[in-house]
């Protein structure tokens, strides 16, 4: 990542300052946990800094197009949280009827709200955000062909980028704690360097959109097996195996109503799995007699791995509200739970955000977790509700 | 989350065909005597055989969508157009916001016209892109870009009736406006500070539209709406739109390039100004499907 970013700086002090664009932002947010840590090593509360800057630059009028997104995050405790990442630095070439990517990317697969399933391309940045919106940059070459019968992507993905977890200090993680002082074990030899393939195939017919996708390679879900630190105590240490994925996803627009599904079947080496998320958002323009628009939202989420999966939906419901108040400020509002129809679990999430003036921002975020067995995933965090104040500047 | 701006061309499209792509201004304008037109001829129709009052009706219902016709013919031809589109939103207490977008335009081709609006400002939607197909029989298409997670959205069309970016312009507003999404009636000639008008009444036949019915004052040499009355569903006068500074294109092509909308019921106003307006730029149609909205600019 460190040569990356040399040679990012190289590549872009090359270009003309004409075409040049440079943007960015800055953030700090302040976590605050409502509870002392299972952990003395935790905090109950936590400060963070983090800086974006986004450079673009495009010519031979658009056909070819440079860009760059560098993150950096400095966090008051997490020494795991503290974390850079090259996002995006980019070369692509859109031709007739077809484009050219080459270096490190990020591709969106996906249509539902609670997890978006087929979509593994990009390593999540777990530490970022618990609910696995924020993606690392992967470096990747692809090609895309726009034709009759569809859009066909293909992609090759030649190294590997471990998730983020958090460290001993940090709050929202597994006990015992992953040790990150540790290599990463890997079912292939060739380890992080293994080349990864991704096919994609997407269609619009009418008021459905269809996507197949298959993808062969490195699992991005480390499974988390047992082990012991340097001074002999116990640890878990990621392991990330071969994974084969076929995936399905569709939605329906129809006037109010959107019908969402996803659903794979991975094979791994030992194990094949299959996992689905089906929903709708209901939109109800015009809401409470003014002009917001409200969402209705619901989702349900299933996994055949059961308690063996390293997700905690494996058989549940989520109910939610969307809000966007389509004010000046542009106010906008989530509301969610998660219910799992097996166990005690039970997640609620809060998102709200707000424009201050025309380049600051300020949003809400609030998590709460509920579970009262051990051997359920969120018994871990069942101490780690917390709400989040993060104010954003636009340069 | 949609958001044509530059689209007011929307209504003014319908109504003067224009402004299909071009900017909102010209569209804004013309759009509203199509629907009139429609709509009385609907009534002339089933009330002709019986009376004369109905034969009148009928009358004014095909002068009503000759004269939507007659816009939007006016407009056909202009291929492809690009602008940059600045939106001052002005609340009861004189409060400013301000947005900025480009705006691109494809004529259809046997269909309704394709745009594609490029967020600049505010700062927090930047990158942000929205595109609409726009379908003469049948509900249009959506997408929105989302650039920080870099997903491409399709989005309900039902929230047609929604303020576009917090403005007083609702994506229907704003959205390119074709013949058949109204009906009409000719409600006669007028003339005001030595202008010849048509006055045309529209109503939408979509049940989503956030209006009962639109007044639209049209001009009678170039075929450009020059004000546009909306009524909310339950008939009460909800905004104005008074499209201003038209200027010329290719020799045929008029654009409003400022166009001043204002909501009598929350006293607040939007102020949308369209710059920089270039035809045939050589866009395709390759320009305007969702896989392209990630490296539009």
């Amino acid at each position: 990542m460190r040569l990356l970013c040399v040679i990012t700086v190289a590549f872009i002090l090359a270009f003309p300052a004409r075409a040049q664009e440079w943007r960015g932002q800055l953030s700090a947010e302040y976590r605050s946990f409502s509870h002392a840590g299972l952990d003395s090593d935790q905090h109950r509360g936590t400060a963070s800094l983090a800086a974006q800057p986004e450079f673009r630059t495009q010519w031979q009028d658009g056909r070819q197009l440079l860009t760059f997104t560098g993150f950096y995050r400095w966090d008051q405790h997490d020494r795991q949280r503290t974390h850079g990442d090259v996002r995006e630095l980019l070369w692509l070439y859109a031709g007739r009827g077809f484009e050219l990517r080459a270096g490190v990317g990020k591709i969106f697969w996906g249509v539902a709200e609670t997890q978006n399933l087929v979509d593994v391309v990009n390593q999540v940045d777990l530490v970022e955000d618990p609910d696995r919106d924020e993606k690392l940059g992967q470096p990747m070459l692809g090609a895309t062909l726009l034709t009759q019968s569809g859009n066909w992507e293909f992609y090759l993905l030649p190294y590997f980028r471990e998730r983020t977890l958090p460290g001993e200090e940090g709050r929202l993680r597994t006990f015992p704690r992953v040790d990150t002082g540790q290599d990463a074990l890997y079912e292939s030899p060739r380890g992080e360097r293994h080349v990864d393939a991704a096919a994609r195939w997407t269609r619009t017919l009418g008021a459905w959109d269809l996507g197949l996708s298959y993808f062969r390679g490195t699992n991005r879900e480390p499974r988390l097996l047992p082990g012991l630190d340097t001074v002999g105590q116990p640890v878990l240490v990621p392991y990330y195996g071969q994974l084969r994925q076929l995936g399905l996803e569709t939605q329906a627009t129809l006037d109010r109503w959107l019908l969402k599904l996803e659903a794979v079947r991975r094979s791994e080496r030992d194990v094949s799995s299959r996992a689905a998320a089906a929903g709708f958002e209901y939109t109800l323009p015009g809401a409470f007699g003014g002009v917001s628009d409200l969402g209705l939202l619901a989702e349900y989420v299933y996994d055949s791995r059961g308690a063996a999966a390293f997700t905690p939906y494996q058989d549940d419901v989520m109910l939610g509200i969307r809000w966007s108040a389509n004010d000046a400020q542009g106010t906008q509002l989530l509301a969610t739970i998660i219910l799992d129809r097996r166990t005690s679990e039970r997640a609620y999430n809060l998102e709200a955000s707000r424009r201050i003036r025309g380049n600051l921002s300020a949003s809400l975020e609030a998590r709460a977790f509920h579970a009262s067995e051990p051997d359920e995933l969120l018994y871990s965090v069942r101490r780690d509700d917390y709400a989040q104040l993060k104010l954003t500047y636009y340069f | 989350m949609t958001f044509p701006p530059w689209e007011g061309a929307a209504c003014r499209r319908n109504i003067q065909d224009k402004r299909v792509n071009d900017r909102p201004t010209s569209a804004v304008p013309g759009a509203g005597a199509q629907c009139a037109l429609a709509i009385a001829l609907l009534a002339a129709t089933a009330l002709a055989p019986f009376s004369s009052p109905v034969r009148a009706a009928q009358a004014d219902a095909a002068r009503g969508l000759e004269i939507a016709r007659e816009m939007k013919a006016r407009d056909r031809g202009f291929g492809d157009s690009s602008a940059t589109m600045k939106m001052r939103l002005i609340d009861a207490s004189g409060g400013e916001n301000l947005r900025e977008l480009r705006v691109k335009t494809l004529e259809g081709k046997g269909d309704g016209d394709k745009l594609l609006a490029i967020f600049e400002a505010p700062a927090d939607v930047r990158g942000t892109v929205f595109l609409s197909h726009t379908h003469a029989d049948r509900a249009d298409d959506q997408w929105l870009y989302l650039p920080a997670l870099k997903r491409v959205k399709r989005i309900a069309p039902a929230n047609k009736s929604s303020p576009f970016m917090g403005s007083e312009f609702s994506y229907e507003d704003l959205a390119s406006a074709e013949v058949q999404k109204y009906t009409y009636a000719y409600r006669g000639d007028e003339s005001h500070t030595g202008e010849a008008r048509f006055l045309l009444e529209r109503v939408p036949v979509d049940a989503e539209s956030g209006y009962s019915r639109q007044l639209v004052w049209v001009d009678k040499e170039r075929y450009v709406p020059l004000k546009i009355e909306y009524y909310d569903r339950r008939g009460e006068k909800l905004k104005t739109l008074t499209p201003q500074d038209y200027r010329q294109y290719l020799g045929r092509y008029w654009r409003a390039h400022e166009a001043r909308m204002e909501n009598h019921q929350s006293g607040k106003h939007t102020i949308l100004l369209l710059n920089d307006i270039r035809f045939r730029q050589g866009l395709s149609e390759q320009d305007f499907v969702p896989a392209s909205m990630a490296r539009a600019r």
